[in-house]
């Protein structure tokens, strides 16, 4: 356990260190915050259907950031250690693979979290401002973020895998990158055939990130996908570790 | 310390080591020698636990690297060629972070990492970053690193490659001071390098130790301890001096180069064996004056081109600069 916070806090420190996450911090909050501005100058223009959580987290805005935000935060976890060759002295030192792959997620899964933190000051001002009941609705806010957290995990251990294939950071973005698309977006595929079956639509709606997004931003919790995305994360993080060991016969 | 058996390796077709078997004592410091390409970091690489062999076995101080790999590890300060080091992290920092990874108790830690950095000389750059370091100071960090819990044994791959020669001497000496904690598994491919730091050599090629022995064994071996001629200076009639010599057992021809003011040089080729007591009686019986009589040991680059051949190229730079 000592090596695995050893290993934690080094990626984490290694993190804030470097440029990187303060660049994406910068720049994920100038795009969450225009995008908190719209929604609030939305409502300011008459009645809407929906609610201040829900139009902050369910835009395009929101979700083209936050789609970008994997491929940056993971690429270089397991690749940059590749490159420059750091991997040597770290996997000659007593050290298990499971607790560097556990390490480096869980050190980006606290980056991701500490990006988002900062978030929350907009509700905060938002009903410190305008004092209105719907504004503390506590529920709301839970589940988006809740849901944010169980995504990001999922992502985030995708994003993990991909750079542990591979030396080049790019490359890993790239994959990763696709990949997440790949399974965020897999739920429109309901839109290309109108002949799916209703039991197949409503298996890819309950998948559906955005479908779930609206769900747990209105402070409805389903457990299918909380239970999906500790499964998925599990498996991801599980095919990291068989990826990361190969290095040793590749 | 490290008992290595029937040791191969192949990256897809080509062989890297083949059926490699030793062992170092403790206390012992040995010497990898090999030209690029030879097996030598592959080797280490394997005693080190970072690379599965295809077969063989390697115990390190009486534990699997591949079934106890972490007890194993955990005995060995690993010196990896190049030196890779996280670049955005603090010398001192980085130290601690490593002890703390090698299992060194966390209220030891910060005098564990002082003493690295007191035996490396680092204590000057303990809070510069590491990526602002210099080659040579890079060296130290991993040296440093190599050393912070105390390891049993030092895997050091090329210490001390790319460094320039007061560098090198101080690596050296601080190899060489080390020794009486540690018991060291080096490699190199300068020689004299090999030759002035450990107590034994082995001579690696093409994945396959081709002679081991002390220096001065392997010199032996060859079966010219002195290499090239013998050259005398020396007040005495040329053509009567060169006549008398060349009698002397053991010596196959004498040649004179010509006066130094009146000073003869002579140049003697021996025939087997090292003549140069026998010559020596010989000018005291006549009473010739003698001002120099030298003979160049058979260094170990020549014990090295007559077991690989010449074909495998050896750096000789920084062993004359160094020498």
């Amino acid at each position: 356990m000592r090596v695995f916070w050893t290993l934690w806090k080094r990626e984490v420190a290694s993190a804030f260190h470097t440029p990187m996450a303060w660049i994406i911090l910068f720049f994920l909050l100038l795009v969450t915050g225009f995008n908190f501005y719209a929604g609030v100058s939305a409502l300011n223009h008459g009645p809407t259907e929906v609610t201040v959580v829900e139009s902050f987290f369910n835009t395009i805005f929101f979700w083209f950031s936050f789609l970008l935000l994997f491929p940056l935060l993971t690429m270089r976890l397991f690749s940059e250690e590749y490159r420059s060759g750091t991997i040597e002295p770290l996997m000659t030192a007593p050290v298990r693979d499971a607790q560097v792959v556990l390490a480096k997620f869980f050190g980006v899964l606290f980056l991701y979290c500490v990006l988002w933190l900062p978030t929350l000051l907009y509700f905060v001002i938002f009903w410190w401002q305008t004092r209105i009941q719907a504004a503390g609705a506590l529920g709301a806010y839970f589940g988006a973020y809740l849901l944010l957290l169980l995504m990001g995990a999922f992502y985030l251990s995708i994003g993990c895998l991909c750079s542990s294939l591979t030396r080049h950071q790019i490359t890993a973005a790239v994959m990763s990158f696709c990949l997440i698309s790949l399974v965020f977006f897999a739920s429109l595929l309901t839109f290309l055939s109108g002949s799916i079956g209703t039991l197949m639509r409503s298996i890819s709606i309950s998948f559906s990130p955005i479908d779930q997004m609206t769900e747990f931003s209105r402070g409805l919790y389903d457990t299918r996908p909380i239970i999906w995305y500790f499964v998925m994360t599990g498996l991801s993080l599980f095919l990291t570790l068989q990826s990361f060991q190969s290095r040793r016969w590749r | 310390m490290i008992v290595v058996n029937g040791l191969t390796k192949s990256y897809g077709s080509t062989d890297a080591i083949r059926d490699l078997s030793f062992s170092v004592k403790k206390g012992e410091i040995v010497g990898f020698l090999g030209p690029n390409g030879a097996g030598k970091s592959t080797t280490m690489r394997i005693l080190c636990g970072y690379l599965p062999a295809d077969a063989g076995e390697v115990r390190i101080a009486g534990f699997d690297i591949f079934s106890q790999s972490i007890k194993a590890r955990s005995r060995i300060g690993y010196l990896p060629e190049n030196v890779p080091l996280y670049t955005e992290m603090r010398v001192g920092e980085y130290l601690s972070y490593r002890a703390s990874l090698k299992g060194v108790r966390p209220r030891r830690i910060a005098e564990k990492v002082e003493d690295a950095l007191e035996l490396c000389n680092l204590r000057h750059v303990g809070r510069q970053l590491i990526g602002t370091l210099s080659k040579g100071y890079r060296q130290r960090v991993g040296l440093a690193d190599a050393l912070v819990n105390e390891p049993d044994i030092l895997i050091l791959d090329e210490p001390t490659i790319g460094l320039d020669p007061n560098q090198i001497r101080d690596i050296r000496n601080l190899i060489k001071s080390l020794a009486t904690r540690h018991t060291i598994l080096l490699s190199s491919h300068i020689l004299s390098e090999v030759e002035m730091t450990c107590s034994r050599v082995m001579i690696l090629n093409k994945g396959r130790i081709v002679a081991t022995g002390t220096p001065a064994e392997l010199r032996e071996r060859t079966g010219f301890p002195l290499s090239g001629a013998i050259h005398l200076e020396l007040l005495a009639p040329e053509s009567a001096a060169a006549q008398i010599l060349s009698q002397l057992p053991g010596i196959a021809s004498v040649c004179a180069l010509g006066k130094n003011g009146d000073w003869t040089n002579l140049e003697i080729t021996p025939a087997s064996g090292d003549p140069r007591v026998v010559i020596f009686e010989e000018i005291v019986r006549q009473g010739w004056k003698l001002r120099e009589l030298s003979a160049r040991e058979t260094s170990l680059e020549e014990v090295f081109t007559s077991l690989v051949g010449p074909s495998a190229k050896i750096s000789l730079a920084p062993a004359s600069l160094t020498k």
